[in-house]
C-alpha cells in the first residue's frame, strides 16, 4: 500500500490501482453523505479533481493521484456514502485506475512515511 | 482559541472527547466521539444534552417591561400568561429582524434567550429604548438543553414536577439542589427543555443527566442538522436584517392583536412594511427545498427557475444532509409565484443545475408535547 499526501492510498496489482481515502481522512472529514465518482474509461491527469464527496461538514474533492484511465468504481459507496467511513482501506475504495505511466507511482510514501505524515 | 470564552462545561466537553471549534466567540463542542449522524440520530431516538450556555440570557424588570418590550417585537408580550414563553424577534425600522428571541413571563420579570453572535447588538438595543425597564444580563447561569423523546424520563428522574410541563411553559424547578429556571423547548423539533443552571451548578447537573443511559452529549454540529430538519431559522443565515419576519415564514409568531384591526396594532419597528406584507403577501418567500439527488445544496447555493436560466431568482440560505430523512435538504428564499410547495427550481452546484422541490416545513414531525 502506497500513501499520498491528498491522504489517499493506492493498492496495486497486476497493474492496476486501486485508490480510496485513508481512514485519518475518513475520521478528519466526519460521516460522509454524499459521492460522486468519474466515469468508467475516462482518462485522467494526476491532479485532476475526479471525485467529489461530502461529509456533514463539507465538500471536498479527491485528486487523481497518476495519470491513467478509470477501469471501475465503487458504485456501492454512492449508494451508501457511510460504507467509507465503515471501512475506508477496505470496502469503502473509490476506484480503479490504469496508470499511463507505472513510474509515477514510486514518488510516494509507504505506510510508515505516511504515519509520520499525519503525525 | 485564546480570545475565546469557554462555558463552565469547557472541562467536561474535554472528558467527554468533544471536538472544540471557535463559535461566535466561544469555544464550543461541534461534535463528540459519537460524530454528526450519530448525535443526530440519538437525540430524535433518545435524549441529547446540549451545552448552550453562549446563548445571551437577559432579565427585564419594571411594571411596564412587557408594554416596553412590545415597542420592540411585533409579539403579544402583555397576553403572555405567567410561566408561559413565546418566540420573537427585533425588528429593525426597515422590518428586518436584529435577532430572533425566546422571551418567557417569569412572574415578576420577563427572561430573554439571545443569540450568542447578536447578544451584545441586543444588549445595546435593549439599553437605547427601554426607559423604565431594569435590564439585567444574567451572567451567572448556564444553559443546557435537553432534548429528544427520552428528555422528559431523563429530567424527570431528577424532578417529576418537570412532567406537568406543557411545550412552552417555564418554571423554577429544583434539579440537583439548584433552582434553575426550565422551559419545556428547544431547536430540534423535538420535545425537550432547556436548563437555566447556576454556573457553579451546572457541570453537577450535566454529569447527572449524562449518566442516565439514554442521555448522550450532542454537539453544535447535529444541533445544525436537527434544528434544519425540524424547519427552524438560523439567526445570520436563513433571516437577517435584510429579511422581514413576514418573508422568512414567521408571520405564525405575529399575534392579531399586534397585527392591523388588533387592539395593539402595529408600534413595533417596522410596522409599516411588516403589517403590509402580512396582509399583501411578501415579494419572496422562506421555503423548505428537498434536492432530488443526493447532492446537498448548501448555502449560498443560486437557485433558478429553470435549468438554463441565466439569472438566478433566489438562494439557499441553509442546507446539509438530513440523518433521519436520509436525504440532503435545504431553506432558502425564492419570488413568492415559485414558492409553493411541488414548485421545481434548480440550484447551482459545482457549476451543475440540479433539481429541488419546495417542500413544506418542517421535514420532520414535531414531537412538541402540547
Amino acid at each position: 500500500m502506497k500513501y499520498t499526501e491528498e491522504h489517499e492510498w493506492l493498492d496495486e496489482n497486476d497493474g492496476i490501482v486501486t485508490v480510496g481515502i485513508t481512514a485519518h481522512a475518513a475520521e478528519q472529514l466526519g460521516d460522509i453523505v454524499f459521492i460522486e465518482l468519474p466515469e468508467v474509461g475516462t482518462e485522467v491527469t494526476k491532479d485532476d479533481e475526479i471525485v467529489v464527496i461530502e461529509s456533514v461538514k463539507a465538500a471536498s474533492d479527491i485528486l487523481a493521484p497518476l495519470d491513467g484511465e478509470i477501469v471501475e468504481i465503487n458504485e456501492a459507496i454512492v449508494e451508501d456514502p457511510a460504507k467509507v467511513n465503515e471501512d475506508p482501506e477496505g470496502d469503502g475504495w473509490f476506484f480503479k485506475i490504469r496508470p499511463a505511466d507505472p513510474s509515477q507511482l514510486e514518488g510516494f510514501m509507504d505506510e510508515a512515511a505516511y504515519k509520520a505524515f499525519i503525525g | 482559541m485564546s480570545d475565546l470564552s469557554r462555558t463552565v462545561l469547557y472541562d467536561l466537553h474535554l472528558e467527554l472527547g468533544a471536538k472544540m471549534v471557535p463559535f461566535a466567540g466561544w469555544e464550543m463542542p461541534v461534535q463528540y466521539a459519537a460524530g454528526v449522524m450519530k448525535e443526530h440520530l440519538h437525540t430524535r431516538e433518545s435524549a441529547g444534552l446540549f451545552d448552550v450556555s453562549h446563548m445571551g440570557q437577559v432579565v427585564l424588570r419594571g411594571d411596564n417591561a412587557a408594554a416596553a418590550l412590545e415597542r420592540l417585537v411585533p409579539v403579544d408580550i402583555q397576553g403572555l400568561g405567567v410561566g408561559r414563553q413565546r418566540y420573537g424577534f427585533f425588528t429593525t425600522p426597515e422590518g428586518g429582524i436584529i435577532d430572533d428571541l425566546m422571551i418567557a413571563n417569569r412572574g415578576d420579570h420577563l427572561f430573554l434567550v439571545v443569540n450568542a453572535a447578536r447578544k451584545a447588538v441586543d444588549l445595546d438595543h435593549l439599553h437605547e429604548h427601554l426607559e423604565g425597564v431594569e435590564i439585567e444580563e444574567v451572567r451567572g447561569r448556564a444553559l443546557i438543553a435537553l432534548q429528544g423523546p427520552k428528555a422528559e424520563e431523563a429530567l424527570a428522574a431528577l424532578n417529576p414536577a418537570v412532567r406537568e410541563m406543557r411545550f412552552m411553559d417555564v418554571a423554577d424547578v429544583e434539579l440537583v439542589g439548584a433552582t434553575c429556571w426550565v422551559s419545556r423547548s428547544g431547536y430540534t423539533g423535538e420535545d425537550g427543555f432547556e436548563i437555566s443552571v447556576p454556573n457553579t451548578m451546572a457541570p453537577r447537573l450535566a454529569r447527572a443527566l449524562l449518566e442516565n443511559p439514554a442521555v448522550a452529549p450532542i454537539g453544535l454540529g447535529a444541533r445544525d442538522s436537527l434544528r434544519l430538519e425540524a424547519g427552524l431559522c438560523l439567526y445570520g443565515n436563513d433571516i437577517d436584517e435584510t429579511t422581514s419576519p413576514v418573508e422568512a415564514s414567521l408571520s405564525w409568531a405575529i399575534q392579531k392583536v399586534r397585527r392591523r384591526g388588533g387592539a395593539r396594532e402595529g408600534g413595533f419597528p417596522g410596522a409599516a412594511r411588516i403589517l403590509a406584507e402580512l396582509e399583501e403577501g411578501p415579494a419572496r418567500k422562506r421555503v423548505g427545498l428537498l434536492p432530488e439527488g443526493r447532492a446537498p445544496m448548501r448555502a449560498h447555493t443560486a437557485l433558478f427557475a429553470s435549468e438554463d436560466a441565466p439569472e438566478p431568482v433566489g438562494e439557499v440560505t441553509s442546507g446539509a444532509f438530513g440523518p433521519s430523512i436520509g436525504r440532503p435538504m435545504s431553506m432558502g428564499y425564492l419570488p413568492a409565484d415559485l414558492a409553493s410547495p411541488g414548485t421545481r427550481v434548480w440550484g447551482e452546484v459545482r457549476g451543475k443545475r440540479l433539481p429541488a422541490e419546495v417542500a413544506p416545513m418542517p421535514f420532520v414531525k414535531q414531537t412538541y408535547k402540547r
